[in-house]
């Protein structure tokens, strides 16, 4: 497969990919009927950000509280670090597998799949974020009258924000990244491309990971600005 | 605190044994289980001549492939070549451009995925007899600097496979039955089944029928889906080892328009190999594949994907029973 890539010439085999991206495409198993092209390329990529969005939602319903809760009583660190740490070595297609017996193929089962995938960059940053906030201040707060909530929602969030913002970040490169795998579990996405080669084409398959990562990007881009908005004025002094 | 601590460790530990312990069953290594022969009936002979050629063996990616990748492999070893194999390459896109950069040596090929996925033939237009859809196969090979082994007894084809219950319900049999039913059932197929003439699209375009949906699903699942009743319809394999161990519970509908070519297996190499090679490694892949009749390829598959034996051992007791190896 390595000799294949290096054979190619990567030039020829990205303006490929680009031609498949904007032109439907003649393909050899569809008995005349062409693929690809702007219109399939953004059907796939809206299919593709709504499931990283639904998975994203979910793993945020699941892990910000609990991690607030328990970055904010200052317990169960093993708890959030190991859940963390495990959370990455689940291989998500024996989930999809295993749940498709379960709750089948379709929506739900992805969108608990990559939420899976989520929750333990979103829990260890976010508890490690409020966790990490000077007592000192927390106390503070505290010496000021400010309610247990009050001092989470007006001292510890906003302090935490950066750190909070980096497992967000994280969370969501991986999901968008493994929602390609939706084909193998009733859901299109620009995984369609990537693993439909005797369909797409090796254009196809480029093509698709240059979107995708092109996704990946925007999302990025999209929350670092979000973070900026929402980083109190205070704290990016400091850090200038 | 202590104790829940290390209790929690002990917990993780094992998870991670089990993890490594799954990953150590699922890697593949080269076929090389194989004694030498000696020589009686239709044993395969050692040639010390061939021991001066290194052969790599390929296989596309699913079981199948990978059970007749080994049967090839050890057999070659038994005949004296010095094999590696390098199976569960992917898609026939990928087997063919590896065979061309000379990555392998040779992998199994569908004589009518051939034609239809390399040389753009319509599925209609795709020989019925296997001799047939061989030469052809074979002739355009040959002008990409490329050829074709003479084909296996058994045939494989993609096929509409659904519960028994549902056949009759419906009263099913041909493929032509779903019309007026079709619009009620919900069909599941690989993700590139839509676009495919050999798959969705042609039970669409040549059958003309509609699906009240479409599902796509990993190849793997294909008989779940239809088990827990998400899909009325599957696209199986006709050397599914289901459809003979499990015949009270799924059928396949006869495809009476031929929309899904009957594929006979071809092994693909290069000329080069071929030449470089010698005689030996023609003779001894038709020897062993002349055993591989359809009921032999399916219960071959069945100790592979419903008894979780290996392609490798189940390769290797093929050889050994057909008495190619002793």
């Amino acid at each position: 497969m390595i000799g294949a890539l290096l054979t190619s010439p990567p030039l020829a085999s990205i303006g490929g990919a680009l031609e498949f991206i904007f032109t439907p495409q003649d393909s050899s198993v569809t008995g005349g009927k062409q693929v690809g092209g702007f219109d399939q390329v953004v059907e796939l990529t809206l299919s593709q950000l709504e499931l990283t969005l639904l998975a994203l939602g979910l793993s945020l319903l699941v892990a910000l509280p609990i991690s607030l809760y328990l970055g904010h009583r200052g317990t169960g660190e093993l708890f959030a670090v190991v859940l963390g740490n495990v959370g990455r070595a689940i291989p998500e297609l024996a989930l999809i597998a295993f749940m498709a017996a379960a709750i089948g193929v379709g929506v739900l089962n992805l969108t608990i799949a990559l939420a899976v995938l989520g929750i333990p960059p979103i829990l260890a940053n976010t508890f490690v974020g409020i966790h990490q906030v000077d007592r000192a201040t927390v106390d503070a707060a505290r010496g000021m009258g400010m309610t247990e909530f009050e001092i989470l929602r007006k001292v510890e969030i906003p302090l935490a924000i950066p750190t909070l913002f980096a497992g967000l970040r994280g969370a969501t490169i991986a999901i968008v990244a493994t929602a390609t795998i939706a084909p193998l579990a009733g859901v299109e996405s620009l995984g369609d491309f990537i693993l439909g080669e005797n369909v797409y084409g090796s254009n196809g398959v480029l093509a698709g990971a240059i979107v995708v990562a092109l996704l990946a990007l925007a999302l990025e881009f999209a929350f670092a600005a979000l973070q900026r908005l929402l980083t109190s004025p205070g704290l990016k002094l400091r850090s200038a | 605190m202590r104790t829940k601590t290390t209790r929690l460790w002990g917990a993780l530990l094992l998870a991670l044994a089990l993890t490594l312990g799954v990953a150590a069953c699922g890697s593949d290594d080269d076929g090389s289980a194989t004694t030498e022969s000696d020589g009686g009936g239709g044993a395969i002979v050692s040639n010390p001549d061939n021991g001066k050629v290194s052969l790599t063996i390929g296989s596309k990616n699913f079981p199948e492939q990978e059970i007749l990748g080994e049967i090839y492999a050890q057999a070659l070893t038994a005949a004296g070549y010095k094999v590696k194999s390098d199976l569960n390459l992917g898609s026939e896109t990928v087997a063919r451009k590896a065979v061309k950069t000379g990555e392998i040596s040779g992998y199994p090929e569908y004589a009518s995925t051939a034609l239809t996925s390399f040389f753009g033939k319509e599925p209609e237009d795709v020989p019925a007899d296997a001799q047939g859809a061989w030469e052809e196969a074979k002739t355009e090979f040959e002008k990409e600097g490329l050829t074709a082994f003479a084909p296996t007894p058994f045939a494989s084809a993609n096929a509409v496979g659904l519960t028994t219950a549902t056949a009759e319900k419906y009263d099913l049999e041909t493929v032509s039955d779903l019309e007026g039913v079709s619009e009620k059932l919900t069909l599941y197929g690989s993700p590139e089944c839509p676009q495919r003439i050999d798959c969705k699209a042609g039970l669409e375009e040549l059958y003309g029928l509609k699906f009240k949906d479409f599902k796509s699903v990993d190849i793997g699942l294909r008989y779940t889906v239809l088990e827990n009743g998400q899909a009325d319809l599957s696209i199986l394999f006709t050397t599914d080892p289901q459809l003979s161990a499990e015949k009270d519970k799924f059928v396949i509908l006869e495809d009476d328009k031929e929309v899904f070519p009957a594929g006979n297996v071809i092994f693909v190499t290069t000329q080069k190999v071929n030449e470089e090679a010698g005689p030996d490694y023609e003779e001894t892949i038709l020897q062993v594949q002349e055993g591989l009749t359809l009921e032999v390829m399916q219960e071959l598959d069945a100790r592979v994907e419903l008894e979780r034996q290996t392609p490798k051992e189940a390769a290797a007791s093929y050889l050994k029973s057909a008495g190619y190896t002793g």
